[in-house]
């Protein structure tokens, strides 16, 4: 009988080291994309607050290491690395196996995102609990902060295109010295 | 040239699809001079225009006011909302 072992969105791909950028992936644990019904978006809430997850404000995160809640868009939100709790009002997905996730971190990776990434990701205007629905070069893409680094989504089937253009953003800042 | 979106704040153009003139629906099935104006006729203003913009990163679809000759933006709202 043929055996079928699991391969991760960027097997093969990461992790990478191109100048002082660090790529790597993260493996997110189950991803639920959680979009309340018209008038549904209070209990919601109420069912995710009582789980322990704030709903995040637009271009915000809440959570931590027990999973994160990040807004995706208008009155939605992803639950990365934890199991939503019942929630009648809401339509829930599971999408883990739908997106791929890198980390990048190292003193260069606001400049090489700055290359890919049409949003202002400087200190000042992305914050420790910021996230963007954006771009990365021309993929859809989740960026958030992470700690002193940026955890970006994108579409599984992207995961090569995306180490690609990465790669060739973060040898050009290299290149600068 | 920037956008702003009513949820994820102002945004590059990059994000963003033009998805063309956001005009009334004219009365009735039946056609006439209404309905071709609304199908086939645009004022290419330099000036105000309201025009449907689709904001791809958030999947929101707007009706944008704008100004060509300004590209001051005087309104950006949810398309499924009632306009003014
Ligand atoms: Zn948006």
């Amino acid at each position: 009988m043929v055996k079928l072992s699991p391969l991760s969105p960027f097997a093969g791909l990461l992790p990478r080291e191109v100048g002082s950028l660090r790529v790597t992936e993260v493996d997110p644990g189950p991803v639920h994309w959680i979009a309340p019904y018209r008038s549904g978006l209070e209990g919601t809430a109420e069912a995710l607050g009582a789980a322990g997850f704030d709903w995040p404000a637009p271009n915000r995160w809440t959570g931590g290491a027990s999973g994160r809640l990040v807004s995706v868009g208008p009155g939605q939100a992803f639950l990365v690395g934890a199991v939503p709790p019942e929630i009648p009002g809401a339509a829930v997905t599971d999408v883990s196996d739908g997106w791929a996730v890198a980390a990048l971190e190292g003193p260069t990776v606001r400049e090489v995102l700055a290359r890919l990434v049409p949003v202002d990701l400087s200190e000042q205007a992305f914050g420790a609990d910021a996230t963007a629905r954006t771009l990365v070069g021309h993929m859809s893409a989740s960026v958030t902060r992470v700690g002193e680094g940026f955890e970006v989504m994108v579409f599984r089937s992207m995961a090569g295109t995306f180490v690609e253009e990465v790669e060739r953003a973060a040898r050009s800042v290299a290149a600068r010295g | 040239m920037r956008l702003p979106c009513p949820h994820c704040g102002e945004r590059d153009l990059r994000e963003f699809t033009y998805k063309g003139a956001d005009l009334p629906l004219p009365e009735g099935p039946d056609w006439g001079p209404d309905w071709e104006a609304y199908l086939h006729l645009r004022r290419n203003p330099a000036g105000e225009t309201r025009d449907l913009w689709y904001h791809g990163p958030c999947g929101s679809w707007l009706s944008v006011t704008r100004n060509t000759a300004t590209h001051a933006v005087a309104e950006s709202r949810p398309a499924r909302e009632p306009g003014s």
